[in-house]
């Protein structure tokens, strides 16, 4: 079984060429970012979600996984700044993330939504009538606000992040109808085209196939190696493998934090899965498969 | 919503501005020209002309177009603000604020009125102090129905404790709408003097329209357009959910508050100079987004052009189709937006 099943992420991209896997690009090395929560807790509708996190997140990849309801959405709200904190702080560069104005926060930070949650902007009645360009576009409100118009620096960012993610070729179509695989990389792009060092991705991969995926965690790759700090909540544990960096929360809490080789870290993993999956170990890489 | 047209929704935007920019030209030609056998002038020499197209005839054309557009804008506003197509711009109470300032202006016009008539006994000049008090409660009425279109809403968003939550705003709305509606009720059945004029407003009127008229709704225009051409990017951030909007840095109660304050103005300006038109203001951004989904900012500059090429075109019907009689331009506009969205309904289910 382990060595039947080629686990996916295994830089098998040579024969399908996916479109996001596009030539490197040629981001500048930024400076180094700091994001940091300290003894965290947040509370929604009266149940306290996080209790005490204390994380610290510089350039690099950081995929945040564990089960269902654990947390992992709100911790990365809060570290976004979106909800507030009931005990502890963010901190963005040192300075509490409350301190930060609107503006300079949204230009640091960027932030996507889980696709599906309420309101993330899935094909609903309303709002489908933007095309995906315009839906990109809608990052760079971040630098021009409301009053400002977009220059062609922005038209310049918007093309890139509609390129890196492979929507490019859809650009001028309504998200309406847009696939669901399509649509979650036009708005992928939507996150990449605010041009932050601090990319905050809640399940960046939801609907993408096989080439897709693979094409998105090479991205994430690539934009942690320009200085970028990614955090991704993803609940495809062999993606989450190939990041640098795995942080286990359950229950509100971190069960486990290291490099995503680390064996204590794969025991935690199974652990909190209630030892539904193994991780294994196919050629050269860790992946994990369902315990049947 | 619509699949992509041939050349894509860009070229279906331009076509879409071509076209309004084009009837609206056309109508108020027709707006100067028609009418003539309506009106009680059987036989009119140049100078006559002048005098009814100058006078008459343009402010009440251009004052339709611009009544239609601060009613489309609206319209446009509050339907990308609930994410609902059957909200208008009356949804906020400012229909039934304005409808009772009215009454109670009316109600309070015929008490002076009545003492005016009195004062004047048995002299000849009745009917002359009549007229004047036609003219100010006239200019009455007009300040009125803004002071009350922007107090309903005032009211709801007091309830609704601001534009936080657009539910609660909406359900204020409601609430704040069938309150007044039914003081206003209380007062026309305490002065039913007041229920015909009431009846008048409430049905909407272009005929009233002059220059000063234009010139205020002009002005009006120029300031809630451009605003709210803006803050529709909040909107369109909006849609991919408010965690999103926050996430860049936008305030958006703050924005959204600004949104409904340019809603209620524009509303209320248009309500002060021509009543309640029905309608306009909900059909025109459904015809704007059938035609050409875009983003908010281009569907709000849209709707308004939309919404002054209907009530226009209602205006001049309502001149022609009936002349030498006049329908109320409400009531076309009830009938021509009704049977509009009955087909609208029935392509719907068809789909």
């Amino acid at each position: 079984m382990k060595a039947s099943k080629r686990p996916i992420g295994t830089g098998a991209l040579g024969d399908t060429a996916a479109p996001g896997d596009l030539a490197a690009s040629s981001h500048p090395k930024l400076p180094p970012t700091r994001l940091q929560a300290e003894s965290l807790q947040v509370r929604l509708g009266g149940v306290t979600v996080i209790h005490g996190v204390s994380l610290e997140f510089s350039p690099g990849w950081t995929a945040v996984v564990g089960p269902n309801g654990g947390g992992k959405s709100t911790l990365l709200r809060a570290l976004a700044g979106l909800c507030p904190a009931q005990s502890g702080e963010v901190r963005l560069q040192g300075c509490a993330l409350d301190a930060w104005g609107a503006a300079e926060r949204a230009q640091q930070i960027a932030w996507l939504a889980q696709e599906g949650a309420a309101g993330s902007g899935k094909a609903s009645d309303w709002g489908g009538e933007l095309t995906a360009r315009e839906v990109v576009a809608l990052g760079r409100l971040a630098h021009r606000g409301l009053f400002a118009s977009l220059d062609a620096r922005d038209d310049a960012a918007i093309d890139a992040a509609l390129t890196e993610t492979g929507s490019i070729a859809w650009a001028s179509r309504s998200l309406a109808t847009l696939s669901g695989g399509e649509r979650q990389r036009v708005l992928l792009a939507r996150a990449l085209a605010v041009g932050a060092p601090v990319l905050l991705l809640d399940e960046p991969t939801t609907h993408l196939d096989p080439p897709h995926q693979v094409a998105v965690v090479k991205l994430l790759r690539r934009l942690s190696a320009t200085g970028h700090t990614v955090v991704s909540v993803l609940h495809d544990l062999p993606l989450a493998l190939r990041a640098d960096r795995l942080v286990v929360i359950d229950a509100g809490r971190v069960r486990a934090d290291g490099p995503s080789h680390s064996p204590e870290l794969h025991a935690a993993v199974t652990d909190v899965f209630d030892g539904a999956v193994d991780i294994v170990r196919v050629a050269d890489r860790w992946t994990a498969v369902p315990a049947l | 919503m619509s699949q992509p047209r041939e050349g894509g929704p860009q070229f279906a935007r331009h076509r879409l501005a071509m076209a309004l920019a084009v009837l609206s030209v056309v109508l108020v030609a027709a707006g100067l020209g028609a009418g003539s056998d309506g009106w009680s002038w059987p036989r009119w020499d140049a100078a006559d002309a002048a005098l009814i197209v100058g006078q008459i005839r343009a402010p009440r054309s251009l004052g339709a177009w611009l009544v239609g557009a601060l009613l489309g804008l609206a319209g446009a506003i509050a339907q990308g603000l609930f994410r609902n197509p059957l909200a208008d711009p009356y949804l906020l109470g400012s229909a039934a604020g304005a409808s009772l300032a009215v009454v109670l202006v009316l109600a309070a016009g015929s008490l002076v009125g009545a003492v005016t008539v009195a004062g004047a006994g048995a002299t000849s000049i009745v009917g002359a102090a009549g007229g004047l008090a036609d003219g100010l409660a006239r200019l009455g009425l007009v300040g009125a129905s803004f002071v009350g279109a922007l107090g309903g809403v005032m009211l709801t968003l007091a309830m609704a404790r601001g534009a936080q939550h657009t539910a609660r705003l909406l359900l204020a709305g409601v609430v704040v709408g069938v309150v007044l509606a039914a003081l206003g009720d209380l007062v026309a059945s305490a002065a039913p003097e007041a229920l015909r004029e009431r009846q008048s407003f409430l049905l909407g009127s272009t005929g009233f329209l002059d220059w000063t008229g234009v010139a205020l709704l002009a002005a009006g225009l120029v300031i809630s357009l451009p605003l709210a051409w803006r803050l529709a990017r909040l909107l369109d951030a909006l849609t991919l959910g408010e965690d999103t909007a926050v996430s860049l840095g936008l305030a958006a109660p703050r924005w959204r508050l600004l949104l409904v304050v340019v809603l209620s103005f524009a509303t209320g300006l248009a309500v002060s100079q021509a009543g309640l038109i029905a309608f306009v203001g909900l059909v025109a951004p459904h015809l704007v987004r059938r035609f050409a989904p875009a983003t908010n900012g281009y569907t709000v500059v849209a709707s308004a052009a939309a919404g002054g090429v209907l009530l226009l075109a209602a205006d001049v019907l309502a001149r022609v189709l009936i002349a030498p009689q006049e329908l109320p331009v409400g009531v076309v506009t009830a009938v021509l937006g009704g049977a509009y969205l009955l087909a609208l309904l029935q392509r719907t289910r068809a789909a």
